[in-house]
Parts: structure tokens; C-alpha cells; sequence
């Protein structure tokens, strides 16, 4: 429902989106992932009609974002960064107007407003200025006015930032809820809203779309994928290291830690292959005394920073 | 109600959320009296008219229109609203206008409640009704007019104060050129037609010519092209410099 085709954006001399191209279908959940000034909400701006490519196209249900900006607006819902939000004015009246906009009228607006307000549970502050509710609760009129017409599509920029743990679920499970039949973009810092949330996730750094798979698939690009920890007595530890190493699976040992008569080690898997059967039967057979042995998964924020981090070590950092 | 009078709607009310339009009526009509009694002379006169009256609108508007148009663009451009209203299923124009037309309706509502000084000159005399409600209207285009001055360049700032500096001076400049004094000296200076040119831009002039009871087709053109500009203007900036 929404396509990107080689979407490119430039500030003066600065490429903030570079050559973007991606689809979203009904039904997904896209987590843009991506260092600071990365070209995420660019992007969404973009996507949005709130600004012009410099080239390229974007098409949000078979309509041309730059040939008709308003068709596009009527099927999207957009929460942009930080959730701007008219201050001196009450959820209820801002609600209300954008309501109107969407072209509600009289007793289907009231059910529209009311089953929003139901939705992001807003109704204790309605009559209370914007500018005077919380962080928590200005996201909330931001995301009720985003979902408001219940749009096919959704494109939400950092929805949970700077929420409490408590409003980051309520939010996440909102968009899940919502999430069913629209096509969603959301983007964030936050790794694990990515597995909580998303069916994808897109990783861009300096404006290019530099990964995109399932969450699964982006983790099992870690280079701890599949790796296996061992806790054991350092005295074992120097007979246990070659033993392990001569392993045909085992692409390398790090000794993690050492200390409090407990010793810490990594086993890579060399090809990102489950070792943890062969090396804990490997560790029974020599009878070694370990305590503990567990497959690490890797994080996404492991690859997020191999991703992003350029080849000289040097951090991808614009913003 | 299309989507001008939605937004013009939710703008208007917005002046009234807050003080400031309780403010700026009370200045208003505050300044607008103590012009017409004191430096106008309006007891004095001993006549039957609200000349003193409207003689000053053109200098007051000259500050207190800037006040109110000032918020117009700049405000939505600081606090980031601009990016949900410009998202909404709405263009530009229709913004714009919607704004626009908002801070008129809100002249207009102030102008309005000068209406005790109308009817104090009908019972103290026998004044020309016709005259007055010209000028009414010859004051209220000429509101729309800075007005329109003010929203377009609202548009080229985040900063309210910059916004009301540069709207100010630039209503200045359209006011002045119909001055006397400035006439003199630009005809000391240019051939008269571009000193008439300067002339016709006037507000003053134009607008002296309505409180005077003439309405001609010449000055409804002069300020409906002039709002007409001033907006385009103002869409055209808001296009550009929205995303900045
Ligand atoms: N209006 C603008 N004028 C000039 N440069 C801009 C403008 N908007 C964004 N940029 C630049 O474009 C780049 C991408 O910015 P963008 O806001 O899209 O990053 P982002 O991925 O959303 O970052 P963050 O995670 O910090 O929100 C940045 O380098 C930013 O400075
Ligand atoms: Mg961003």
C-alpha cells in the first residue's frame, strides 16, 4: 500500500534520503531503525506530503504523494516526531476539528471521536488544555488524532519516545491492535518495541536502506548469532579453550570474564549454525564442571551498531 | 462548511482560548476612543461624523493588525503544528485562507464593537449613516489588506517578534507612501509618475477616499488585488519554507 521508489531528498549539499526504494502491504508493521539524522523522518515526511522529494516517487494506495498530496493525506494517518499538538487547545477540541477535516459530521463524528477517546483513553483529560497534559498523554492526543479515520495507512515517527514503560506498552499495544489490516510505519531507538512490535524492520543509515527483514532475520545477521555461553571454575578454563576451539563449528572462544571463582566464555558458531548440542556434549564427554550453558540469540542493537557503524569504526552520526 | 471554514473555525477560536483577544479588543477600542476624543478632536468638531473616528484607523492598524497577524504562521511553524495541519487532507490555499480569513473575522468583530460611537453620533446629531457605514467597510477591507501583508510575511518566520517587525514595517511603507510629507519629498526627488505610482499604493489614499463617501471601483479593485497577491504570496512561501 505504500511504495518508495528510489526516493531521494536533499538539503543544499546534504543527501538526508538517498536513493530509498521499499514497499509496504496490508498487514505489516515496518520499524525504521537508524542512527540520529539518518533520514528516518524525512522519509516519512516525504511519505506523508508534508515535504517534496528532490526525486523519485512515492505512491500511498495507488496515489502519487506529489501528484496528489490530498488523496494520499485522506488514507493516512501521520504522528509526527515529538507529537505536535495545538497547546492552547483542549483534546476534545482539537479532536473535533481534525474530525471535521476528515469530513465527520454530527452523530458519526461524536462515535468517531468517542471510540478514539475510548481507544487512547483520554477521556479523563478532554476539557484540559494540550499544553498542560503530560508527556504521556500529549502522545496519546497525537496518536488519537492519527487514528482518528481509522486510515489503511499509518506512519507513526518515534511513538513511544520518552514515554514511561507503562504508556510505552499501553502504545505498542495500540499499534498491534491497530495494526491488522493497515500498512504501519513506525520508527524508534527502542530495539525491542522492534520484536514487540514490528513484522519488519528497515535499518537506514545516511540516508540508504542499508538491512530490511523480519526482526528474526536482522538478528540472525549478528556475529553472535547462535553463539554459545559457558559459565565453568577458571581452573578448567585453560584445559576447556582448545578443547572447544578444536571444534569443527567453532569459529573462536572469548573469555568474557574471570573472576569470584567463576569463569565466562563465549563460542562463536562459525557459520551461525546452533553448536550448543555439540558443545555441550563435547563439555560431558571431557567432564568439565560447568555451571551454565545457554544459546545466545544476539541483539538487534548488536547488529544495529555493525550496521551503521562505518568500516573504519567510526560512528554514522549526522543528526 | 468546507475545509476554509473548518480551519478559519479552529483558528478564531484559538484567539479566544487565550487572553490575548480580550487584550487586543480592549487596546483597540481603548485607543481607537482616546484617538477619536482627544487628538481628533471628535467633541470639538461639533460635527456630526465619525471622521475623527476613522482618520486614525490606518495608524492603529498599522500596529495592532501586525499583532494579531504575526501569530498566524510563525507560531505553527515553531511549535511544529504546521506538520499535522499541512498533513490533514487539506491544501494550501485552503489553509491559508482558512487563517486568513480567521484574523479578518476577528478585525471585524472588534471593528464591530465600535458600533456605541455610531450611535452616539446619531443621538447627539443627524449624521450621513451612508458615509459612516463606507467607511466601516473601507476601514475593514483596509484591516484585511495588512492583514494579508502580515500573514504572508508571518510565513517567512519561526519568530513572532521578527514577524511583527517586518509586517509592521512593510504596512508602514504602504501607509506612508500616501502621506503628505513623503509625497512632497518623493516629488522633489522622482518625475511625477512614479510619485503617482507610489500614490496609488497608498493605503492612506485609497482608504481617504472611502471614509469620504466615495466608493470607487478603482479602490475595491486596489485592495482586493493587493490581498489577492499577499496571499498568493503566502502560499508560495508556506510551500517552501514549511519543511524548514
Ligand atoms: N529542513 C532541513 N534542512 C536542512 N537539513 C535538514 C532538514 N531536515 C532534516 N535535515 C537533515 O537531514 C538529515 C536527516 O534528518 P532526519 O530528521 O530525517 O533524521 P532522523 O533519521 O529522523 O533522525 P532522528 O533519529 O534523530 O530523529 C539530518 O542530517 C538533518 O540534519
Ligand atoms: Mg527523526
Amino acid at each position: 500500500m505504500i511504495k518508495l521508489q528510489n526516493l531521494v531528498k536533499r538539503f543544499g549539499p546534504l543527501n538526508a534520503v538517498n536513493s530509498i526504494s521499499m514497499a509496504v502491504g496490508r498487514g505489516e508493521v515496518v520499524g525504521f531503525l537508524g542512527p540520529n539524522g539518518a533520514g528516518k523522518s524525512t522519509t516519512m515526511k516525504i511519505i506523508t506530503g508534508f515535504l517534496p522529494a528532490t526525486s523519485g516517487t512515492v505512491e500511498v494506495c495507488g496515489f502519487d504523494v506529489g501528484e496528489k498530496p490530498v488523496e494520499v493525506q485522506k488514507r493516512l494517518g501521520y504522528l509526527p516526531e515529538g507529537a505536535p499538538a495545538y497547546g492552547d487547545m483542549t483534546p476534545a477540541s482539537f479532536l473535533d476539528f481534525v474530525a471535521q477535516v476528515r469530513g465527520y459530521r454530527g452523530a458519526e463524528k461524536q462515535v468517531c471521536i468517542e471510540q478514539i477517546v475510548e481507544k487512547t483513553s483520554l477521556k479523563s483529560v478532554l476539557d484540559q488544555s494540550i499544553e498542560t497534559l503530560s508527556k504521556g498523554f500529549k502522545r496519546r492526543v497525537g496518536l488519537a488524532q492519527a487514528m482518528l479515520h481509522d486510515p489503511p495507512v499509518l506512519i507513526m515517527d518515534e511513538p513511544t519516545d520518552g514515554l514511561d514503560p507503562n504508556q510505552k506498552h499501553h502504545v505498542r499495544n495500540l499499534i498491534r491492535e491497530m495494526a491488522a489490516d493497515k500498512a504501519v510505519i513506525v520508527s524508534t531507538h527502542i530495539l525491542e518495541e522492534v520484536e514487540a512490535v514490528c513484522t519488519r524492520a528497515v535499518i537506514i543509515s545516511e540516508g540508504r536502506l542499508v538491512a530490511d527483514g523480519t526482526p528474526e532475520q536482522l538478528i540472525g545477521r549478528s556475529s553472535i548469532h547462535n553463539a554459545v555461553r559457558i559459565e565453568l571454575e577458571p581452573a578448567e578454563l585453560d584445559l576447556a579453550k582448545p578443547a572447544i576451539e578444536a571444534l569443527d563449528e567453532v569459529g573462536g572462544v572469548d573469555i568474557l570474564s574471570r573472576a569470584d571463582g567463576r569463569a565466562s566464555l563465549r563460542v562463536v558458531s562459525k557459520d551461525g549454525q546452533p553448536i550448543t548440542v555439540a558443545v555441550g556434549a563435547l563439555m560431558r564427554e571431557k567432564g568439565f564442571n560447568i555451571t551454565e550453558i545457554y544459546t545466545e540469540k544476539g541483539a538487534l542493537d548488536e547488529v544495529f551498531r555493525q550496521i551503521t557503524i562505518g568500516e573504519d569504526g567510526t560512528e554514522v552520526n549526522r543528526g | 462548511m468546507g475545509n476554509v471554514g473548518i480551519v478559519a473555525m479552529r483558528e478564531l477560536r484559538a484567539y479566544f482560548a487565550t487572553p490575548i483577544a480580550l487584550v487586543f479588543i480592549f487596546i483597540f477600542l481603548t485607543l481607537t476612543g482616546a484617538f477619536a476624543f482627544y487628538v481628533g478632536g471628535f467633541f470639538v468638531r461639533a460635527q456630526a461624523d465619525l471622521q475623527a473616528f476613522f482618520v486614525y484607523h490606518p495608524w492603529l492598524f498599522l500596529l495592532l493588525v501586525p499583532a494579531i497577524a504575526m501569530r498566524l504562521w510563525a507560531e505553527e511553524r515553531k511549535t511544529g503544528t504546521i506538520e499535522i495541519l499541512m498533513t490533514l487532507p487539506i491544501s494550501t490555499t485552503e489553509a491559508v485562507l482558512g487563517k486568513y480569513f480567521a484574523a479578518w473575522a476577528f478585525c471585524g468583530i472588534a471593528l464591530s464593537l465600535t458600533a456605541p460611537m455610531w450611535i452616539t453620533v446619531n443621538v447627539l446629531g443627524d449624521p450621513d449613516n451612508g458615509v459612516i457605514l463606507a467607511s466601516y467597510v473601507g476601514s475593514f477591507v483596509m484591516a484585511g489588506a495588512y492583514l494579508a501583508i502580515g500573514s504572508c510575511l508571518s510565513a517567512l518566520t519561526k519568530n513572532q517578534v521578527i514577524a511583527f517587525i517586518m509586517s509592521a514595517t512593510v504596512c508602514f511603507l504602504f501607509t506612508m507612501s500616501g502621506a503628505e510629507l513623503v509625497q512632497d519629498f518623493v516629488r522633489t526627488l522622482a518625475p511625477e509618475i512614479v510619485s503617482q505610482a507610489i500614490f496609488q499604493m497608498s493605503f492612506l489614499a485609497h482608504f481617504e477616499s472611502v471614509t469620504r463617501g466615495l466608493i470607487d471601483l478603482r479602490d475595491a479593485v486596489f485592495f482586493a488585488s493587493l490581498i489577492a497577491i499577499w496571499l498568493f504570496a503566502n502560499v508560495v512561501i508556506i510551500d517552501i519554507k514549511k519543511g524548514s
